[in-house]
């Protein structure tokens, strides 16, 4: 393959992560701010071509931006719907009806876990502890934190999203 | 005498998420005061107010930044642990949506004690809306000459920045953080050396929790002797956020002097949900041993609780009514640590994941008479035996499964399932 062919961070990418270089003292650090970005840039996964491009700009190898895709929650290898939505199902949440609000939201889609579903608008997962226990049984949808849920209303939540 | 809020007297206050609205609420007198001492004079003051590390280990605060080598020819960082992942923990991301200008004064007053010019808020990947909270805060601070090339006007030198994580609890072990921040999978390292010497990027680093510098300030502002006068005694000082989740009214984040019971938070929190009865309850979130209802009146501070054979830990408290099935409650832990184990060390990699599929056995009416015994054993092989604490974590609800609630895995393994009807973790009507 030629050098011209290869994978590489669109500009805008570029110079937001040129950015953030006066912060580390190493470039191995903006691996994972590069990463969040990129996963956005590529319609919220990482494609081999992501993690190429990735690589390239902080001159690390694919394996090791590889190894560290694979070592968290919020970087994905396979697509992903246009709304992404965690169900967290730890304790403080199963307590409060997480649980049915999962298999609720399961039915609703007609999808498994980590599937998208036909449309293309929705994945889902269960996920652990988001930090908002208050709000339980709660969820987050892309960004956005969403609470008190019932088998109901995360249905009509799903409706909602466009 | 009523306690007055300190560490949420913000909240709801209009404006205080930027310097003029902070300071207009009494804030940046505590920085203000620590820039007119000297750093070793003010790492004395945290010492004397008897601070212990609010993320869990209740480790001395003033002590850890002592730590930290005198001299110039290295760098110092200060990296203020924002991951907040452990089950039933929410304290800091109240403190941070609502006050990020008093996390600013906290940091900023630590990284002048030890000599650190630039600090890292390293924040857990999913509270996006907090991370832009505090990169607008850290902004307007910059831009009021708190943070930058001359703060306060003090000719000290400090940048701040967040740092977003990518979803690990393991990142919220300190050198599993510092492995995440330099760019790496967040596996804990081997200590010795410790942080304070070899941090990050090689350098002396202190890390602490959000709320243990969010306290900071207000030592500094009001003095060690006043702080020492909150809490229990010497060694369990100061004001305290419990998180109260679970099986009550109204669950949230309330202050109190650190010592507060069981029973006083059930109160605050308008009593257990649906009039039902406590049955057990976690006090310092998911690495804690469970406890039984009967110690609902123990004063819940560092010593107390290690007493009661469980621990503070994050103050996390998740409470579970008489319809709770514990050994569901533990299974449902086992699985979060099974799937959080960074897989680094044998012991915790091998022995999560099998105290979850025991767990799962026995819930599918298969368990054998000698699995309460089994569960031990796992715990034996796991406790201590790990580069970092997730271990002795996971062996915490494990053990206090078998060791205070043995009826409850008796019932599911002697009817083999048959009559042990799953009760839930929920009453079912409030569904519908």
């Amino acid at each position: 393959m030629s050098e011209a062919s290869e994978p590489r961070l669109p500009e805008e990418i570029r110079e937001a992560i040129d950015a953030l270089r006066p912060r580390y003292p190493t470039e191995e650090a903006l691996l994972l701010p590069a990463l969040h970005m990129a996963q956005r840039h590529w319609d919220g996964w990482l494609p081999d071509e992501a993690i190429a491009a990735v690589a390239h700009e902080l001159n690390l190898t694919p394996a090791k931006v590889y190894g560290v895709v694979t070592f968290y929650d919020l970087y994905h290898q396979n697509p992903v719907g246009r709304h992404r939505l965690r169900v967290c199902t730890n304790l403080p949440c199963a307590l409060r009806g997480a649980e049915e609000v999962l298999d609720s939201l399961r039915s609703h889609l007609q999808v498994d876990e980590d599937e998208v579903t036909a449309d293309g608008k929705c994945s889902f997962v269960h996920f652990e502890c988001l930090g908002a226990c208050e709000q339980a049984p709660m969820m987050m949808v892309d960004d956005d934190y969403h609470a008190h849920l019932t088998p109901e209303s995360v249905r009509r939540i799903v409706e909602e999203l466009d | 005498m009523a306690f007055e809020p300190v560490l949420l007297r913000n909240v709801g206050k209009p404006g205080v998420r930027q310097v003029a609205g902070y300071r207009e609420a009494g804030g940046y007198k505590g920085l203000e005061k620590a820039l007119g001492m000297e750093p070793d004079a003010v790492i004395e003051e945290v010492k004397a107010s008897g601070l212990r590390g609010r993320g869990g280990a209740g480790f001395p605060a003033g002590l850890k930044w002592s730590f930290i080598p005198k001299g110039n020819d290295k760098p110092k960082y200060l990296v203020c642990n924002a991951d907040e992942s452990e089950p039933g923990t929410f304290k800091d991301r109240i403190l941070m949506e609502q006050d990020p200008q008093q996390l600013i004064e906290g940091c900023a007053i630590c990284c002048w004690a030890v000599s650190a010019n630039t600090c890292y808020i390293y924040i857990r990947g999913e509270y996006v809306e907090q991370a832009e909270i505090l990169e607008e805060a850290i902004r307007d601070a910059y831009a009021n000459g708190i943070l930058g090339d001359d703060v306060m006007g003090s000719g000290f030198k400090l940048d701040m920045y967040v740092h977003r994580g990518a979803g690990a609890y393991i990142c919220g072990e300190e050198t599993g953080m510092l492995e995440s921040l330099e760019g790496r999978r967040g596996q804990p390292r081997i200590k010795p050396p410790f942080p304070a010497v070899v941090g990050a990027f090689g350098c002396p680093t202190v890390i602490n929790n959000v709320e243990t510098l969010c306290n900071v300030p207000h030592i500094l502002e009001r003095g060690a002797d006043w702080y020492k006068s909150i809490g229990t005694d010497e060694r369990n000082t100061g004001p305290k956020l419990y998180c109260v989740s679970g099986h009550v009214e109204k669950p949230g984040t309330y202050e109190f002097p650190i010592g507060v019971t069981m029973n006083q938070l059930i109160d605050t929190c308008g009593g257990m949900w649906r009039g039902a009865k406590l049955k057990a309850f976690i006090p310092g979130g998911a690495s804690a041993a469970i406890l039984p209802a009967k110690h609902a009146d123990l004063p819940l501070d560092f010593d107390q609780l290690a007493k009661a054979g469980s621990m503070l830990g994050s103050a996390a408290v998740i409470v579970m009514d008489e319809n709770t099935d514990i050994v569901r409650a533990v299974h449902r832990l086992a699985k979060f640590f099974n799937h959080e184990s960074c897989g680094q060390c044998t012991p915790c990699r091998e022995g999560t994941n099998w105290s979850e599929l025991v767990l799962k056995k026995i819930l599918a009416g298969k368990g054998n008479p000698g699995d309460a015994e089994l569960i031990l054993r796992i715990c034996r092989n796991m406790g201590g035996t790990t580069l970092c604490a997730l271990a002795d974590a996971a062996v915490g609800p494990l053990r206090s499964l078998v060791q205070n609630f043995p009826e409850e895995i008796a019932a599911w393994i002697d009817n083999g399932g048959a009559g042990a009807e799953p009760r839930r973790y929920f009453a079912e009507e409030v569904l519908v």
